[in-house]
């Protein structure tokens, strides 16, 4: 008997997560696509060559992607709010410009300087059911809101056994290096939030990736941690489509094909990863390059497929290298494609130390130290 | 300001003799010069649960010219700084004081340098009224050997360990818990000093000042705490902020003391009576009514969120060093061309000290990874690949 109520409470609890799949499908005008080459301009980066292409595009940049995607947003849900330091007048990079004209200081408006405040007012805003888009103004910022994160915000469906949930929460900070940042505007603190079952760490590439996942973390029914990488805000310019699209998370994409050597990473690393790949394609090693998108929950399979086919792998990323994220995806890596691997697993991250102010060049993953890396591995 | 003349003989003989002096050119009795002058501040100061000290300052013609000439150095370094800025030659972050020089000297005035003081990244005046050179601020700006932090730290990170200034810091608010450590390592040690611990109005709003603030009322330890109400947290004026922008109020049950900021000696004379009554009582909480007339940082154009007719009106009424200038020339401690001198070779100083920063080299590579951990420990550090570049960190 308790056996059959067993495998009935499994099958209802199933049926639940079907339904829900179901819908959120229903709300997603695309279903991404894992497809190889894209079309790579002098700054941009190969995107997924879906849907998204229907409609018209335009040709702009990282600030502006994530400012159409909020305008999208609050468009579409007449309970969303976007809070933070700084963003009624546009924020201090220009995310948050028009949106408290257009939407009014009750939807879009300014917080005092606190952190902590932000984020455990956003919980609680996303706990009545609303969509709380709170912006933290640098990621390095965001520790004092690391308690209200972790132990209120991914811990809540699970202690109320699902009876609340602040799924509706989206935090956005944008995160790593920037030239001159020093040690205060340039920290890459993914790793943090990556050990925390719970939560949802999105990072786009591009313009175009940035809206589409922004807009899918937003309305994703779990807390995201959503870091923009600074870097990139004016930098990068993509054909980015004006109407409301969305990119599933959890899905890693395969943005150069090759067959010698997988190299993973997110963000603003991808662009370096990618000179990398150009240059090691002289020399005759043929790279495969991998967007992770989503660190957690990250998309095991697509890498593991790709492990199988090159047998070597190489993980960059700018924070630290102890304890940092590429450390998960090695060990993950090794677990299962032990046998396959021909090389050790390589990583090129930043290094060990807090980051520099004048030393900020040797610190960095730089695209030789990349480079060496993959020499060393396809030659080991 | 009303001024109040409180001796008789000495007065009128030292303008009987005043003549003579300028006449032989001897600048040395005017700036040596220490018989007693009291000057009224500006403002009476509003206080929260305690009585308000008198608005008569003593004062002698040797303060207010260090006032003058320290105010001086510290207007032009700031300039300085500007330019060397946008020469490309100052990267990264750079928070300028420029009109908030009267805290940084009326505050050294009242204390001793075996008090301590904590600030926020607006750090480069309180590090020069610690007893920091030119040369350390430039060149730390510029991130070379020779400055205060060895060129690792930058504009937002200044410390001078033997007079106890202890930075310097980035993040907003985080620096008034270690003040309040500082302070009780000084009740420990009981050498009747007391602990400065500065922020500004948008840090007002942060919890960790409130904890602070509790653990340091209950514990009745030395800790002064000052807000630095510049009235605007960056771009954000604090009637937007802060639900009750007094901030002297903002203890409840700790006492405050609200201060004109652009008075070096109303500034003195709340420091020394918040210095008295921390030693006593425990905590205070004093709110410095300043202005900067630089914006936030250097990227911040500072006309945005003010109006420039804002920033000009105060610059011509409330001026720290117009007021000092006014006060010696009123005083008669010296004459305009005096005081134009000093400013003359405040100039030569900085520009001297900003030539010799830049001969100064950038830090080694390998002084990357000093400093990470304590010497001695042996922890290993290497480079990307793993392979080579071990070495034990120093």
């Amino acid at each position: 008997m308790f056996r059959v109520k067993y495998v009935f409470l499994q099958f209802v609890c199933l049926l639940q997560e079907k339904k829900e799949r179901e819908r959120e499908m229903a709300l997603r005008n695309i279903m991404g696509k894992r497809v190889g080459i894209g079309l790579m301009g002098s700054r941009a980066l190969s995107t997924a060559t879906c849907d998204v292409e229907s409609g018209s595009a335009k040709s702009i940049n990282l600030y502006s992607a994530i400012n159409q995607a909020l305008h999208v947003a609050l468009e579409t849900d007449p309970r969303a709010f976007v809070f933070g330091e700084d963003v009624s007048f546009g924020g201090v990079f220009r995310c948050t410009t028009g949106l408290a004209d257009r939407f009014g200081k009750a939807r879009v408006f300014n917080t005092p300087l606190c952190e902590q405040g932000i984020v455990g007012f956003g919980i609680g805003l996303a706990a009545m059911g609303n969509r709380a888009i709170a912006e933290i103004q640098f990621a390095d910022y965001i520790y004092p809101a690391f308690d209200q994160i972790v132990n209120e915000a991914a811990k809540f469906r699970y202690r109320s056994g699902n009876q609340f949930n602040c799924g509706g929460l989206t935090i956005r900070a944008p995160y790593g290096a920037v030239g001159h940042g020093g040690h205060y505007h340039s920290q890459s603190p993914e790793a943090f939030f990556c050990h925390v079952p719970g939560i949802k760490v999105v990072i786009p590439r591009s313009p175009r990736q940035a809206k589409g996942l922004l807009l899918s973390c937003i309305r994703d029914p779990n807390p995201v941690v959503f870091f923009e990488p600074k870097w990139l805000y004016r930098l990068a310019v993509e054909e980015v489509p004006e109407h409301d699209y969305m990119l599933p998370l959890s899905e890693a994409e395969v943005i150069r094909q090759g067959s010698d050597i997988t190299l993973v990473g997110w963000g603003a690393q991808l662009s370096i990863m990618e000179q990398a790949c150009i240059e090691a394609e002289k020399d005759g090693i043929s790279c495969e390059l991998i967007d992770l998108k989503t660190l957690i929950p990250w998309d095991k399979e697509t890498v593991e497929a790709s492990v199988r086919k090159t047998g070597r792998v190489l993980i960059s990323h700018e924070a630290p290298v102890t304890g940092g994220f590429g450390a998960e995806i090695s060990a993950s890596i090794v677990e299962c494609c032990f046998l396959r691997l021909e090389a050790p697993v390589a990583r090129v991250c930043g290094l060990d130390t807090p980051f520099p102010l004048v030393f900020e060049p040797f610190y960095m993953p730089t695209k030789n130290k990349i480079l060496d890396a993959i020499k060393a591995t396809v030659n080991y | 300001m009303a001024l109040s003349y409180l001796r008789s003989s000495s007065s009128r003989s030292a303008n009987l003799l005043k003549p003579l002096s300028s006449g032989l050119s001897l600048r040395s009795p005017i700036s040596t010069d220490t018989t007693p002058i009291t000057v009224e501040t500006s403002v009476p100061f509003t206080s929260h649960r305690c009585d308000a000290p008198s608005r008569s300052v003593e004062t002698n013609p040797k303060e207010l010219l260090t006032f003058f000439r320290d105010m001086a150095l510290m207007r032009r370094m700031e300039i300085a700084a500007d330019s060397l800025y946008k020469a490309k030659l100052i990267r990264g972050f750079c928070h300028l004081y420029d009109g908030q020089e009267a805290f940084a000297v009326g505050m050294e005035a009242a204390i001793t340098k075996k008090d301590c003081i904590i600030t926020a990244y607006r750090d480069h005046c309180t590090f020069m009224g610690r007893g920091g050179t030119l040369l350390e601020v430039f060149a730390e700006l510029m991130g070379r050997q020779a400055g205060c932090s060895k060129g690792k730290g930058g504009s937002m990170h200044f410390y001078k360990k033997d007079s106890n200034f202890y930075g310097g810091h980035g993040i907003v608010g985080a620096q008034v818990p270690l003040g309040c450590g500082l302070a009780f390592a000084q009740k420990y040690s009981k050498d009747e000093t007391v602990t400065f611990a500065m922020y500004g109005d948008g840090a007002a709003n942060q919890g960790q000042l409130f904890e602070a603030l509790n653990i340091s009322a209950l514990w009745d330890l030395p800790a002064i705490l000052v807000c630095e109400n510049n009235h605007y947290g960056m771009g954000t004026a604090e009637w937007r902020a802060a639900k009750s922008p007094a901030y002297y109020k903002r203890g409840d049950y700790v006492p405050g003391l609200k201060v004109d900021g652009m008075d070096a000696l109303a500034v003195k004379q709340a420091c020394k009576f918040a210095k008295e009554h921390a030693l006593k009582s425990g905590p205070i909480i004093l709110e410095m009514d300043t202005y900067r007339y630089h914006g936030h940082s250097m990227s911040d154009p500072g006309s945005t969120y003010r109006t420039r007719d804002e920033i000009s009106g105060v610059r011509q009424e409330r001026d720290p060093i117009e007021r000092i200038r006014k006060l010696i020339l009123s005083h008669d401690l010296a004459s305009e061309k005096e005081l134009k001198d000093i400013e003359k070779e405040v100039r030569k100083e900085v520009d001297d000290a900003i030539t010799r920063a830049k001969e100064s080299p950038m830090p080694e590579p390998s002084k990357l990874f000093t400093n990470v951990y304590a010497k001695g420990l042996g922890v290993e550090s290497f480079g990307a690949d793993r392979k080579e570049v071990r070495a034990t960190l120093p």
